[in-house]
């Protein structure tokens, strides 16, 4: 007799609080928006708990329940079921209690501001979806969870629509995933057309009979690699990566959950649950790792010169998902979803202590106006020390247990290599070097707000404060934040912050003697045997056989050892010695310009896809062929007079007989081609 | 084949067609009574023609009791012909719905508007049943004829007499080119019968006369469902006709057009089916969607979303029948839904001589009108194809049924345009959500009737994303009677 755990009631509530909201928040005062907001999301977080207390009496580790029948057509089949194994409870557990401790943060953060019932609304929407995402039984609902996470988090960018860069984010963003979703749509008519079916646990039980794909690529492959660009849109990696630093003009508890916590991660949660064709298709694995490793270092490249606080944060994040991708690549999902879950903490909070500081300065966001915060908002201050000396890797917080893991698999595991490793390794120096420059800049030395040419690095070649500059568009300060000095957060959003600061601290203890990792592996594991990918457990556990124990100490120290220099650099050059930064960046000029530009990646992609395709559609398609152009500037009455002579006249130039001549031209083709083809 | 050999029609020859009886009757009645009535209140006439178009729905369930061949099996009613009748004729109800509103807008009191619109449903419903090349081809006239003039009933706005004007030139053109098709395959085959061309097509070597005709054929039905390249027309008809119109030549006459190239594909055994299909569904979807991302009119913009939808269906044409016919089918029905119902609010938000119908003129529709706002983004989600909406089940099910038959070249094209589409949809959007309202463009109260069409059309649009089950089953089921 197994339990009903009632998993569409988890979604669901979300999506009551914010059809509520949505309807009727308009009449609701603040108090009441709040109030209904928190319920049903923190009814969603209690439920999840209540699952978790009952899923150890489950035994086998599985449930799964389906509502209704979806779509059916022939032999395929998809329901509206739900699916809850040890991977989706953790991913519950995440989502529903971040989000729930965003919510409250949210309730202090956006009090003042206009459409507050508008934002809580979008805001449990979103909830609604990526627990659609994380909890759907089959492909097709979690691409419907996938779709929505994205709607939402559209919706939520776009928040601040009167700033137009918080429109064209929220559309780049969009539209960018819709790249990724291509790939995506594709490799699922693939598996129907293949395994006629979406259905996780039917879909799966067929591909186990296929053996890895060691030979070349074939049919998984490619499977693997169009999921993988989907999972590239989603979690922000090479090449679909530029839309999440510009997802940063949303609110910042948005950027906290949805761009940091748990959206982002729905890439890395995608792989880890079609972990049975990537086990199948080592050259997808190793296309993930490869572009995992390649992330995390470019981003991280990037993060060390942006002057904007969310900004540093966004590549950041990015940098961060590349390091999840790479331990999915190399199969060890485990890793992968342990430092998504340490990630989701000290991420989320680092994001809501930079929003506590921007409340604090007046909505300033350039950490070149900040300094010296230490003194004055000693909560946040211990907050964010606690997240930033979590995400370094130092011990024992929480990300030294999930980023140890990951560079001990990117070396260890069957499909490792020492070059994952360095790139890794490096890039941990490269994460404790920006991250401590943010925290320096931030809390320490003298505030340099209020003045007008504040800005720390100044521009060599005497570009002054255009350096930077563009990056950070909205200096404008949020209304309502600002009033009076520097103050400290209200408690409603220190609780919250306080909370992921325990556990960024201590969430990383869950893998002593490998608990996290026996509670994971039956997901991951074949057949009742080990991982068709072979990979070594780490000595964070006690019995690893010595020699190996010995090798992964060393690794453990150099990776510590990096993540010291770079602290000991960030101390250096913004606390100690606070002008070499600019003579370094005038050294290597070129260099420099470079990435701080991103690598003109932007600059690329807008040469190579955006321009030709309006170029082309306004040339060839709008000019050429259709002529009747509308002057959106003219006013209607001209505009009225000038179509009716501009009509006539093309009627009389022959607009017409060219239309005609088009189709007969059309008709030519089709004709000659079906004649050609039908003479013997 | 009940009375197919008898020389006089039997009573249930006419149940066959007796959506069309009803539809031809109260078209008929108003023209008539249009005259009669000397104080014409506006909507008299037009509760007539709502009140015909569900007694022809009624009808097309009575016809639905009496399946097989009428009328020397010209005509043949099957779960196939039934899905297209009902379709047709909810469309046409709900038409009729939005028209009330902007009828008494714009001023126009011409009772034959309504009786244009029942007597061209009358040409859709009987192509859908229509078996027979002849027949076939009366019915393309009676239907075409009536949106000809239906696209210039905006007598004091030129753009809407040069789209009449132009619709007919050209349609008239494409008409011939159908005409010829017939007379060809005639030729090659000696007979206009769907079913004895289909089985000499399938018996006996092609003859190269047969090729031909197809071609011929199947440029005029292209020509009428806007596929690229013979799509040139449709943007200038989109933008110049009255905009409820608009929504229904995209649609019933479509989805009628549509319901003939299925029978004349898959029933006569076109030859040189899937080159043909493949090249203009590509075309089709490619030229719409680039065509639309420049537009700053919104019937100009769904008119190039309609170039781009036709292509999607045509995808379904290039696949197998068993799954590619239904989903041809499902697409119809969802882009009914979703197109009508844009085009009923663009139809209630462009005003008195269709003056706000670019997109800047949304600007902060959700902060003046959210239900208007959330109910039109609806409709462009859907046409974008986001999931649980009949848009995104409807792509679904074309993309995996030309999977299935290794169209994989095809379906990238198509995937790949859909994701370039989103950005033209989501201009709108952003337009409505993210600026700020225009003071100058009012917004005026949703009246009973266009808040009827409007409820109507997004119930079907969520229906078919979120229980999509039945009708596909109805389509599954449609399509092994007929063709097995």
């Amino acid at each position: 007799m197994s339990p009903n755990f009632h998993l569409w009631l988890i979604p669901l509530l979300p999506l009551l609080g914010a059809a509520i909201n949505g309807l009727f928040g308009w009449r609701f005062s603040r108090q009441l928006v709040s109030a209904v907001a928190l319920t049903f999301s923190g009814a969603a977080f209690a439920l999840g708990l209540w699952v978790a207390t009952q899923f150890p009496s489950l035994g086998t580790g599985l449930y799964r329940e389906s509502s209704a029948v979806w779509i059916r057509a022939g032999d395929f089949q998809a329901d509206f079921g739900f699916y809850l194994d040890q991977l989706s409870l953790i991913m519950l557990l995440i989502v529903a209690g971040v989000g729930f401790l965003i919510h409250i943060y949210s309730v202090g953060y956006m009090w003042e501001e206009g459409g507050f019932y508008r934002f809580f609304s979008y805001l449990n929407l979103f909830l609604f979806f990526m627990l659609t995402l994380i909890l759907a039984s089959n492909y097709l609902l979690m691409f419907v969870g996938w779709e929505g996470v994205g709607l939402a988090s559209y919706l939520l960018i776009g928040f601040w629509f009167t700033r137009d860069q918080a429109a064209s984010a929220g559309k780049k963003a969009f539209i960018v995933n819709r790249v990724g979703d291509f790939g995506f749509l594709i490799g699922l008519f693939l598996l129907i057309k293949h395994f006629g079916s979406l259905d996780f646990e039917t879909l799966f039980a067929s591909i186990r009979l296929h053996s890895p794909e060691t030979q070349g690529a074939g049919l998984l492959t490619s499977i693997a690699l169009l999921l993988m660009l989907g999972a590239c849109g989603k979690s922000a990696q090479i090449p679909l990566y530029v839309w999440l630093p510009d997802a940063m003009e949303g609110p910042t508890p948005v950027s906290a959950l949805i761009h940091a916590a748990t959206m982002v991660t729905a890439g890395v949660y995608m792989i880890a649950r079609s972990h049975v064709i990537y086990d199948r298709a080592p050259a997808a694995g190793m296309m993930v790792a490869i572009l995992g490793t390649l992330t995390a270092f470019f981003a991280a490249t990037m993060g060390m010169t942006q002057t904007d606080i969310k900004k540093v944060l966004a590549y950041s994040t990015i940098s961060q998902l590349g390091y999840m991708f790479l331990a999915c690549g190399v199969a060890a999902y485990t890793a992968g979803i342990f430092h998504l879950m340490t990630h989701a903490f000290f991420k989320g909070l680092l994001f809501l202590a930079a929003g506590a500081v921007m409340h604090a300065t007046g909505g300033e966001q350039d950490m070149r106006n900040m300094g010296g915060l230490r003194t004055k908002i000693p909560w946040t201050f211990w907050s964010m020390t606690a997240a930033t000396v979590a995400i370094c890797g130092i011990p024992p917080f929480a990300g030294f247990f999930s980023k140890d893991e990951i560079l001990w698999q990117a070396y260890a595991s069957a499909r490792g290599s020492w070059l994952y490793w360095l790139f890794g390794v490096i890039t941990a120096g490269m994460t404790a070097f920006y991250m401590f420059r943010l925290w320096f800049l931030t809390f320490f030395g003298e505030y340099r707000g209020g003045r007008a040419e504040a800005h720390l690095p100044a521009q060599p070649g005497g570009r002054g404060s255009g350096h930077a500059g563009g990056d950070d568009p909205h200096r404008v300060p949020s209304p309502s934040h600002g009033q009076g000095g520097i103050h400290e957060s209200p408690k409603v959003m220190l609780v919250p912050m306080v909370i992921l600061a325990v556990l960024s601290v201590v969430g990383g203890w869950v893998s002593y003697h490998h608990t996290f990792e026996n509670f994971l592996s039956p997901v991951f594991r074949e057949g009742g045997t080990d991982s068709l990918v072979e990979t070594r457990p780490t000595s964070t556990g006690v019995e690893s056989p010595v020699e190996e124990g010995g090798k992964e100490t060393l690794f453990m120290t150099i990776s510590v050892g990096a993540a010291a220099i770079g602290i000991f650099l960030a101390w250096l050059l913004y606390l100690r010695r606070p002008a070499w930064p600019d003579r370094i960046a005038h050294r290597m000029w070129g260099l420099y310009q470079t990435v701080l530009h991103k690598y003109y990646v932007d600059e690329l992609y807008a040469a190579l896809f955006v321009k030709p395709l309006i170029n082309g559609s306004t040339n060839l398609l709008w000019r050429g062929i259709d002529q009747n152009v509308i002057d959106a500037g003219a006013d209607q009455s001209a505009d009225l007079t000038r179509r009716l002579s501009d009509s006539l006249r093309h009627m009389q130039s022959g607009n017409l007989r060219s239309y005609a001549g088009w189709v007969a031209l059309g008709a030519a083709a089709v004709i000659g081609y079906m004649v050609w083809i039908g003479i013997p | 084949m009940n009375g197919s050999l008898a020389m006089v029609p039997q009573a249930t020859d006419y149940l066959r067609v007796l959506p069309e009886i009803v539809l031809s009757i109260f078209g008929m009645a108003i023209m008539f009574a249009d005259p009669l009535l000397k104080e014409r209140p506006p909507r008299t006439l037009g509760t007539l023609a709502l009140l015909g178009s569900l007694l022809a729905l009624a009808a097309t369930w009575v016809q639905a009791q009496y399946p097989g061949f009428a009328f020397w099996n010209m005509v043949r009613v099957d779960a196939f012909s039934v899905f297209f009748h009902f379709l047709i004729v909810a469309v046409t109800a709900v038409v009729i719905l939005t028209s009330f509103e902007y009828m008494e807008v714009e001023g126009i009191r011409a009772g034959e508007y309504y009786g244009l619109i029942l007597l061209g449903a009358v040409g859709m419903s009987l192509m859908s049943s229509a078996v027979e090349l002849v027949l076939i081809f009366l019915a393309l006239e009676i239907s075409s004829i009536a949106t000809y003039i239906l696209a210039g009933f905006r007598r004091r706005a030129a753009i809407s007499s040069e789209a009449s004007l132009k619709y007919f030139l050209l349609g008239s053109f494409a008409t011939a080119f159908f005409l010829y098709g017939v007379a060809l395959m005639f030729g090659a085959t000696g007979s206009t019968s769907i079913q004895v061309i289909g089985a000499a097509l399938s018996s006996f070597e092609v003859p190269a006369l047969a090729y031909a005709g197809i071609a011929l054929m199947f440029v005029g039905l292209a020509f009428k469902v806007a596929a690229a390249p013979f799509h040139i027309w449709t943007p200038d008809v989109y933008e110049g006709a009255p905009a409820p119109v608009v929504g229904f030549m995209s649609t019933a006459p479509k989805a009628a057009v549509f319901a003939v190239l299925l029978r004349l594909m898959f029933e006569a055994h076109a030859p040189g089916r899937i080159g043909l299909i493949w090249v203009v569904a590509a075309l089709s979807m490619t030229l719409g969607n680039l065509g639309a991302l420049v537009q700053n009119n919104v019937k100009r913009l769904l008119a190039y979303s309609s170039i781009a939808h036709a292509g999607y269906l045509l995808v379904a044409f290039a696949a197998v029948p068993d799954s590619g016919i239904p989903a041809a089918m499902f697409y119809a029905a969802s882009y009914a839904a979703m197109n009508v119902g844009a085009f009923a609010v663009v139809s209630h938000f462009s005003n008195a001589g269709e003056r706000y119908v670019k997109i800047e003129d949304y600007s902060g529709l959700s902060s003046s009108s959210p239900l208007l706002a959330a109910i039109l983004t609806v409709f462009l989600l859907s046409l974008i194809g986001i999931p649980i909406t009949g848009g995104f089940i409807a792509k679904f099910y074309v993309f995996s049924a030309a999977l299935q038959s290794n169209l994989v070249g095809l379906v990238i094209l198509g995937v790949l345009n859909s994701a370039v589409a989103a950005y033209y949809y989501l201009r709108v959007i952003v337009v409505m959500y993210m600026r700020e309202p225009r003071g100058e463009v009012p917004v005026s109260a949703v009246p009973a009737g266009m808040g009827a069409a409007m409820a109507v059309s997004l119930a079907a649009t969520i229906y078919l994303g979120v229980l999509p089950g039945r009708v596909l089953d109805y389509a599954g089921r449609a399509v092994a009677e007929w063709l097995h």
